[in-house]
């Protein structure tokens, strides 16, 4: 088998005296499509957020590229690091940055790319997540809440990332908007065998996008499969979460899709 | 992806030029100067790509630079590389427009913009008083309003905490100046005079002018920052649409919590001078602290201690209002919250020194025996 992307081991977390997740074990194999799916509160945005170091867990452990979150040296965790993006709830923009510093910047701290280069490839992830050249010149404060959800999937994009982490990236968008970024996940997949986890409620975008469906309720992964697979699971959070009415309508007009 | 990384490379072999390896921003980062000179110098008209094994958008670029923004008529292009290929070319059609150039025009209007904004502050300045002024007037009948709960954790956050600093401060600056006075008064054998000199300088003078220093550093910009994250996260316009008025809630509180707080601080903290000043002049000339207590009353007019505790509550003000001027300011970054709240302070600072000159001046006949 080949090794995971990502593996969360054993990984336990606790708030005060409230333990949000016990003992969550998780392997994401290279060149999925994973969405972590769980209710309000269940854990979801602080699971990605120990992914990516912001957080400690209380027990457990993280390992990325088949290697501790924190092992080796500083450039080590740097070019570790390099390799994976995050896009958070709500944007993290930087505030006092335009669109289009906000995109180049992490490639100008990367050094690689010239600056007429970089120009380019902000043009370049500003087409790829369907916003205008002209848009650039906003700052974020002048954005819609969709409008930050692209530049900060354009932002994450900006390093080539062989792993994204997406929080709730469609909440905000409008259904031909969600259905462009689930084109354009699928076509970078495709194209660069990126791994993807997102957090989503959205189930067309679950439904079109995902390979696999991680369960989060319980403080666990109660399932980890395919969608079809998870959708037999008997527990009531997932029937009501997929078989409700709505949910199978939903589902249905994926798969005709 | 788990397996490692294979170096880029461009290979050229009867006429045909064929990228190899990985063209991806991480793989290139220390092949990409290499890779740009051999795609500057190639002079191919045939392309390969089959052999690359994964192609990103920097790859992709470099690719397209060398290709002078088209495909190659004769090319091998792989299926899953084209859609890059046609966002670089729906790019180059509407390419990000680049920042106008600062001209002379430019500093000159930048010079009335600034001197515009000037007289922006002032406006809105005199409305923020003026609001306050008509907010004030709407909540006197109805007593129910009264922001009491605001007001009564501002004063404890204004004042009571702000107890141990000052009086450090004070104390310690008690403590030098009589030490210095001393030494100039010792050499001229008039000692006695040290009681004039501190009670004076400290009550009517120092005490006011310190505390507000101290407050304005450390409360004014703690309530322009409060401020400017609330309007940042729309706290500020979330208050307004529950038709609750900003200005009761969380500028008039501010307001009266420094005027009531100042006259306070500083008693409070000349009294701590004054006591520093007593133990170092004890030190250095002998006085006892009973001659130096005695005395204080009879050389220092009450009418000082009145000045003081009426400057301490216009400083309180002035800073509190400065504070909320620029607070509500902000506009939503970063940038702006730090800009604001380095002018609330500096602003704040500059202006009670104004106002004390001009104090100094209108009361230049009053508590000074001559
Ligand atoms: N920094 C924190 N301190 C205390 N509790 C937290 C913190 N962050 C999250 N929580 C709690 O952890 C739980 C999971 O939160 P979160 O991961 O944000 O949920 P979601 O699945 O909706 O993204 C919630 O009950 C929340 O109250
Ligand atoms: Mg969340």
């Amino acid at each position: 088998m080949t090794t995971p992307v990502l593996s969360l081991r054993g990984l336990s977390t606790r708030f005060g005296s409230n333990w949000v997740h016990k003992g969550v074990d998780l392997d994401i194999p290279p060149g999925e499509v994973v969405s972590l799916v769980g209710g309000s509160g269940s854990g979801k945005t602080t699971l990605l957020r120990q992914m990516v170091g912001l957080l400690t867990p209380t027990e457990g452990e993280v390992r990325v590229f088949d290697e501790p979150l924190f092992a080796g040296s500083r450039e080590a965790q740097r070019q570790r690091r390099r390799r994976f993006a995050m896009c958070f709830q709500g944007g993290a923009l930087f505030s006092a940055f335009t669109v289009y510093e906000n995109i180049a910047f992490p490639l100008r701290e990367a050094g690689i790319a010239t600056e007429a280069e970089i120009r380019e490839l902000v043009a370049l992830k500003l087409t790829m997540v369907e916003l205008l050249p002209s848009h650039a010149a906003l700052m974020p404060a002048e954005l819609s809440g969709g409008m930050i959800k692209r530049v900060a999937l354009a932002r994450a994009l900006a390093l080539e990332p062989e792993l994204l982490l997406l929080d709730e990236p469609t909440a905000g968008l409008d259904p031909t908007r969600s259905a462009s970024f689930v084109a354009l996940i699928r076509d970078l997949q495709q194209q660069l065998g990126l791994t993807v986890v997102l957090v989503t409620h959205d189930l067309d975008t679950l439904a079109a996008l995902s390979s696999k469906v991680a369960v989060l309720a319980e403080r666990r992964i109660l399932a980890f499969d395919s969608l079809e697979a998870v959708m037999q699971v008997d527990h009531p959070f997932i029937q009501e979460f997929f078989l409700s009415e709505r949910s199978a309508r939903a589902l249905a007009r994926a798969q005709g899709a | 992806m788990a397996d490692a990384i294979r170096t880029p490379e461009l290979h050229l072999s009867e006429g045909c030029l064929s990228p190899a390896g990985d063209w991806t921003l991480l793989a290139l980062a220390s092949h990409a100067n290499r890779l740009r000179q051999e795609l500057a110098g190639a002079k191919a008209t045939r392309w390969d790509l089959s052999a690359l094994n994964r192609l990103d958008s920097f790859g992709a670029l470099l690719l397209w630079r060398a290709w002078g923004g088209r495909l190659p008529a004769d090319m091998v292009l792989p299926d899953g590389y084209a859609t890059q290929f046609e966002r670089l070319a729906a790019m180059d059609e509407a390419p990000v427009p680049r920042p106008p150039r600062v001209g002379v025009v430019d500093v000159v209007a930048g010079l009335g913009g600034a001197l515009l904004g000037l007289f922006a502050h002032l406006g809105d300045f005199l409305a923020l008083i003026g609001r306050l002024a008509l907010d004030g007037l709407h909540l006197l009948g109805r007593p129910r309003n009264w922001p009491l709960k605001e007001f009564s954790a501002n004063l404890y956050k204004v004042g009571v905490k702000a107890m141990p600093v000052s009086a450090l401060v004070g104390f310690l600056i008690g403590v030098v100046l009589s030490y210095l006075s001393a030494l100039q008064l010792k050499a001229f054998g008039a000692d006695i005079f040290i009681v004039n000199i501190l009670g004076l300088g400290i009550i009517r003078e120092l005490g006011p002018v310190l505390v507000s220093v101290l407050v304005a550093g450390r409360s004014g910009s703690a309530m322009t920052a409060q401020l400017g994250v609330m309007r940042v996260t729309e706290e500020v316009d979330a208050l307004t649409v529950m038709g609750i008025s900003n200005y009761i809630r969380l500028v008039l509180p501010k307001v009266m919590a420094l005027s009531v707080a100042m006259p306070l601080l500083v008693l409070w903290t000349s009294a701590v001078a004054l006591v520093g000043g007593m133990m170092s002049a004890e030190l250095q000339l002998g006085l006892s602290y009973g001659y130096f207590i005695e005395t204080l009353p009879k050389v220092v007019p009450a009418a000082n201690l009145f000045i003081a505790l009426g400057k301490g509550a216009v400083f309180g003000v002035l800073i509190a209002l400065v504070a909320c001027h620029f607070g509500l300011r902000v506009k939503p970054n970063t940038e702006s919250l730090s800009a604001n709240t380095t002018a609330s302070v500096v602003t704040s600072i500059t202006l009670v020194i104004l106002v004390d000159a001009v104090f100094a001046i209108a009361t230049r006949s009053i508590g000074v025996p001559l």
